[in-house]
């Protein structure tokens, strides 16, 4: 087998390991309750019987080894049990708001990477001139910031005082692309402030990092324009730093999804999820926290397989 | 006389420390005439690189061009705007670095780096023509496979092939000047004699006027028509090479020549005695199965020294991991006055460790620099004397003596506030410190220039007469073989290729690893090149 | 601006100084400086500011001001407690890790990518769904994950000391492994890790807050700044600022933290401009 495929199956092999570390350790985390689910769930006054059948109903009389596989093999299905709050199949709550949740933050993606990379760019290469102090007191102010502040800032502005903007980001189901990128465009715009502000700083010390190479000094010796050591000596040895940046802060983007969605009032699963925690509806928190772990490990696992693809010293060996 | 090719003129250059800024070179002058190789030698922060990239009208970050004239072909390099002066590099002066393997770009083939120049930024051929070019120089730089050689990536190359692979690149346009910034440093020499040839011929064949930097001056010699010394950013002297090698005139000058006058004479093994160390059929390996050292067998006697001698590869600091413990052998054993030392270094006593030192190369990281002198000294003093307070401090101020620093000048300063020679003494008496019988000397004066080493020679030959010390010198240098060792192991692949007394192993008949070794370490001499190639040619 | 030594210091990192000194005495003499007790009810709900309110009162009618003010000893206590615990544990294991190398290295940074593959918000609401929200979950849970940030980057630091020729002197000699971690790499890591503190004690104090936003972390009737502006957030939609002023009160003094270590990571790596 070429050893480039060998890498990248083995990179598979250990994302997907993680992923079941990760699930393993989410099912067991309430094993750790002082008690079990069913006293913590019912309260202090409930009778010996209704624990116990609601024991039974969650099948929390198996052992932990089958109740594990039983959920394992349910979310294969698609089924992740049900909601202690309402009794509804998690899978029905998860579906829609799974949908808008990514919406968004692909719509934050869209504009922040090519933006932040675009900027990290001339930020290092004019490093050390105005541009470059203004960008770096400008980035390290907005990743200091809370997101609801920066949030809450641009609702007060750009909606309450100005009206430019709807504050609450509830779509319903009918409107149309046009709507829904106008109604989420300031819980998108939050986030784009706040990862591009990181994405940026890290594209920046990655460039930085290169441009001090011996390699680039040679370009510069052999008589290349400052674009041509950029496009052609520079790039292409900075595709794998920039694409690691890149998976790093979309990753990041799903935690800060979670706030945005509850300032904006946005029906997503950020919101889900912090509902379900205040209501103590475990079985939903396991499941969002699943799905927003997988997304976050698929992530960074497409980003390693890019890196190794880009990466001449593994497609050619000696 | 025809014009200059290259005139520098009182050229001051400096450096950024800090908010300051320190004069790296200090009026400098320079003249080159077409074809015409210049020397320019000096050690470590003489400036020679500085000077070099200022042929280029090129300064490194963090340094500047604050005085001085550099005429290039008529041209006021200083007074020339970047786009001219881009122009220029590459298409009609060129450099050629140290490390070829960091200074070509991982991310594109070698044909491809070679043609960027000609076709891409200047525009003087085709890609196609370019590419044929190439063909012919590798060729004539004797890579093999030249024909095909180009389409590999740096990576795929070893070093000696990638610096020829560099020197192509830079005769790419068929620059009027070169310049060579120590090609040969970082090479083995076996390797480097190879290197050597290939650059001078096409050099020569060329046409091409160049600078050839160096602290070597074996080397310098077989490459320039002229030599330049530099010391701390000053001109020494210049002469031309043959007068410059036979009659040096300034004291500095005459100095580097009379490094190598120091020699000890050779003691004999003693036959009846234990040996202070024995490596009794050793053989270790990293991963599983792939040996470093097969079978290496020596001893070390007391009041005596043992250099072991080969190039990167051949496991001769791997043999100091498996005597010192951090790497257990996978068979045979060490044995220490007769006992046989645990394979492991968490096994052995506190007494064993104590009579095993180790002195290593680079000083800078063998010190911590967060420690004082005091410290760094006392530590051993009390960990295996159990010496405190008073009799401590005595015996710190007696090591500081015995290495020649004024106790009371250094005992309280740290590492950084040292000079390479300073900080190598003081890793010295780091090992003295422990009382021992025996010190692993690792490549102890390859990181510093000749006279300081010369003196760090003589400090350990002063030393081990006094002590009755065993050293085992690693070393990949026979001129320092041949001013300390009393007994020789060469080394080749892991496996010990010949041994003996220093005088047999350095009169004939030899292995012929052995042979090629001591044939490839440059002589003081321009002629060595041609008459050693001459000979390899006829064998 | 100029320091003892001659080194120049930019006016960011000389503000950012000024404010932490600032937000410090604010904290250690709370009770002095605010004028109301911090769960006092003085006046009706969301007084304008004024009067003896200088920022008008809340959604329960406690001052303000009285509470930004004890707000910033809870806020800051907190998450100067969760960031000590954080690094203190975090420094040790990752020096440990860096030290003895082998199978303890390996086990201790597996257990540490895998917990650090999930985002540490998400892997705090289930843990805090699960044990409830108290004051001391909150910095265990807070602490433990950040922790493994902690772990990661001195067990990095350590590791570039660990390789160097005076820590394989030190090996050689006997010495043991509290000796090599207290002596020999300690030493020559702490700019890095002083840095580093600065910036979990932003990501701790951020985390906290985020947390306390969403009604999930320091609970009523705790003064805490997170807590604040979700209490009084119904005022925005009146486009009102004063429920911004805790939000603005974090944001100042992570921003001048930020500063700061910025400045000591330019200085500790020798980059000038």
């Amino acid at each position: 087998m070429h050893p480039l495929a060998r890498m990248i199956l083995h990179r598979l092999a250990l994302g997907l390991l993680t992923l079941f570390a990760i699930s393993l350790f989410i099912f067991m985390a309430i094993e750790l309750l002082p008690g079990d689910l069913a006293e913590e769930v019912l309260g202090q006054s409930a009778t010996p019987e209704t624990v116990a059948a609601f024991r039974r109903d969650l099948g929390l009389d198996q052992p932990a080894y089958v109740r594990y596989l039983d959920w394992l093999g349910g979310i294969v299905r698609g089924d992740f049990g049900q909601s202690l709050a309402n009794n509804r199949p998690i899978s029905d709550l998860l579906a829609a708001r799974l949908g808008n949740t990514l919406f968004l933050a692909v719509y934050a993606a869209v504009i922040s990477v090519p933006l932040a990379v675009g900027l990290g760019l001339l930020a290092a290469l004019y490093r050390g001139s105005w541009f470059d102090r203004g960008v770096n007191i400008f980035t390290l102010s907005s990743i200091s910031f809370p997101e609801y502040f920066v949030a809450y800032i641009l609702m007060l502005f750009l909606s309450i005082r100005w009206g430019i903007f709807p504050s609450i980001s509830d779509f319903g189901s009918s409107a149309g692309l046009g709507e829904m990128l106008y109604r989420t465009f300031l819980p998108a715009l939050t986030l784009v402030l706040v990862v591009t502000a990181h994405m940026m700083r890290m594209t920046r010390a990655a460039i930085i990092n290169l441009l001090a190479q011996p390699y680039i000094e040679m370009a510069w010796l052999k008589g290349a324009s400052p674009l041509r050591v950029i496009l052609r000596h520079a790039l292409p040895n900075a595709l794998a730093p920039i694409i690691n940046v890149v998976a790093l802060n979309l990753a990041y983007l799903i935690t800060g999804v979670v706030i945005v969605e509850v300032v904006f009032v946005y029906p997503g699963l950020g919101q889900l999820m912090v509902d379900s925690v205040a209501k103590r509806d475990i079985p939903v928190v396991q499941a969002s926290c699943l799905i927003f772990a997988s997304i976050y490990i698929l992530l960074n696992l497409g980003a390693d397989v890019l890196a190794i693809a880009t990466n001449p010293r593994l497609m050619y060996r000696k | 006389m025809s014009k200059p090719l290259l005139t520098i003129r009182d050229l001051k250059i400096e450096g950024r420390k800090g908010n300051d800024w320190l004069p790296i070179i200090k009026g400098v002058d320079l003249e080159l005439r077409r074809g015409e190789v210049l020397g320019l030698i000096g050690e470590s922060g003489a400036g020679k690189s500085t000077m070099g990239l200022a042929a280029m009208g090129y300064t490194r970050d963090g340094t500047r061009i604050s005085g001085g004239e550099i005429t290039f072909d008529g041209m006021d390099l200083r007074g020339l705007s970047e786009r001219r002066k881009r122009g220029l590099r590459g298409k009609r002066i060129a450099y050629v670095a140290q490390s070829a393997a960091a200074n070509f770009n991982p991310a594109h083939r070698l044909i491809d780096q070679y043609s960027e120049g000609p076709a891409d930024i200047h525009g003087l051929t085709s890609q196609r023509d370019a590419a044929q070019d190439a063909r012919m120089l590798y060729a004539r730089l004797r890579l093999p496979n030249p024909d095909e050689i180009g389409f590999r990536y740096p990576h795929q190359l070893s070093g000696g092939q990638l610096q020829r692979a560099m020197t192509a690149m830079a005769m790419s346009c068929k620059p009027d000047l070169i310049i060579f910034d120590e090609p040969t440093t970082a090479l083995d020499v076996t390797t480097q004699i190879e290197v050597l040839r290939a650059i001078r011929d096409a050099v020569r064949e060329l046409g091409t006027a160049a600078i050839y930097i160096t602290h070597d001056l074996a080397v310098v010699a077989q490459m320039a028509d002229r030599i330049k010394i530099l010391l701390r950013g000053e001109e020494v002297e210049e002469q031309p090479t043959r007068e410059m090698l036979a009659n040096p005139k300034e004291p500095y000058s005459k100095s580097l020549w009379a490094v190598r006058s120091f020699e000890v004479e050779e003691r004999p093994v003693p036959t009846d005695e234990t040996p202070v160390l024995r490596v009794h059929d050793v053989t270790a390996e990293y991963a599983q199965g792939i040996p470093v050292l097969e079978n290496v067998s020596f001893d070390i006697h007391a009041g005596r020294t043992v250099a072991v001698v080969g190039e990167s590869g051949s496991g001769k600091s791997t043999m100091a991991r498996v005597i010192t413990g951090l790497l257990p052998p996978t068979a045979g054993q060490i044995a220490l006055e007769g006992t046989a030392l645990p394979p492991r270094l968490a096994q052995r006593r506190k007494g064993d460790l104590q009579q095993v030192q180790m002195i290593y190369q680079s000083a800078d990281t063998a010190m911590n620099p967060k420690q004082t002198i005091r410290e760094i000294l006392g530590r051993p003093i009390w960990f295996y004397l159990g010496l405190r307070g008073r009799a401590q401090e005595d015996k710190i101020r007696e090591l500081l003596t015995a290495i020649e620093l004024d106790p009371n000048e250094f005992i309280d300063r740290y590492p950084g506030s040292l000079s390479g020679g300073q900080k190598q003494r003081i890793g010295i008496a780091r090992a003295l410190a422990a009382e021992p019988k025996f010190i692993i000397c690792d490549e102890v004066t390859s990181a510093l220039d000749q006279l300081v080493a010369e003196g760090i020679l003589r400090l350990l030959k002063r030393l081990q007469d006094e002590r009755g010390l065993a050293y085992m010198f690693i070393t990949h240098d026979l001129a320092t073989v041949r001013a300390i060792a009393d007994y020789v192991v060469v080394m080749q692949n892991g496996k010990v290729v010949e041994q003996g007394p220093k005088s047999q192993m350095f009169t004939p008949p030899h292995h012929p690893y052995t042979k090629l070794l001591l044939s490839s370490v440059p002589d003081m001499d321009p002629d060595w090149l041609d008459r050693t190639i001459k000979t390899r040619e006829e064998a | 601006m100029r320091l003892y030594n001659g080194a120049s210091v930019p006016p960011t990192a000389v503000f950012g100084i000024i404010v932490i000194v600032l937000y410090a005495l604010i904290a250690i003499f709370a009770g002095q400086l605010a004028p109301f007790a911090e769960t006092e009810i003085v006046g009706m709900e969301f007084e304008p500011p004024g009067g003896a309110y200088l920022l008008g009162t809340d959604n329960l009618g406690r001052d303000m001001l009285s509470r930004l003010i004890w707000g910033a000893r809870n806020s800051i206590g907190i998450a100067l407690a969760t960031t000590g615990i954080a690094f203190f544990s975090g420094a040790l294991l990752g020096l440990f890790a860096a030290v003895v190398g082998g199978w303890a290295d390996q086990i201790l940074s597996r257990l540490v990518d895998m917990l650090i593959s999930i985002p540490s918000l998400l892997f705090a609401l289930l843990l805090l769904s699960i044990f409830g929200t108290s004051i001391l979950t909150l910095i265990l849970v807070i602490a433990t994950l950040e922790m493994t940030r902690v772990f990661r980057l001195s067990r990095a630091v350590a590791m570039d000391v660990v390789v160097m020729d005076f820590v394989e002197a030190a090996r050689l000699r006997g010495e043991g492994m509290w000796w090599l971690i207290r002596r020999e790499i300690l030493p020559n890591i702490m700019a890095p890790l002083v840095a580093e503190f600065g910036l979990r004690f932003c990501f701790v104090f951020l985390a906290i807050s985020a947390l306390s936003f969403l009604g999930l972390g320091i609970q009523p009737p705790t003064a805490d700044w997170g807590s604040m502006v979700r209490d009084n957030a119904a005022l925005i939609t009146f486009g009102d600022i004063t429920p911004l002023l805790p939000a603005a009160a974090i944001a100042l003094l992570t921003v001048a933290i930020n500063f700061v270590v910025d400045w000591m990571l330019h200085r500790t790596s020798g980059l000038k401009d």
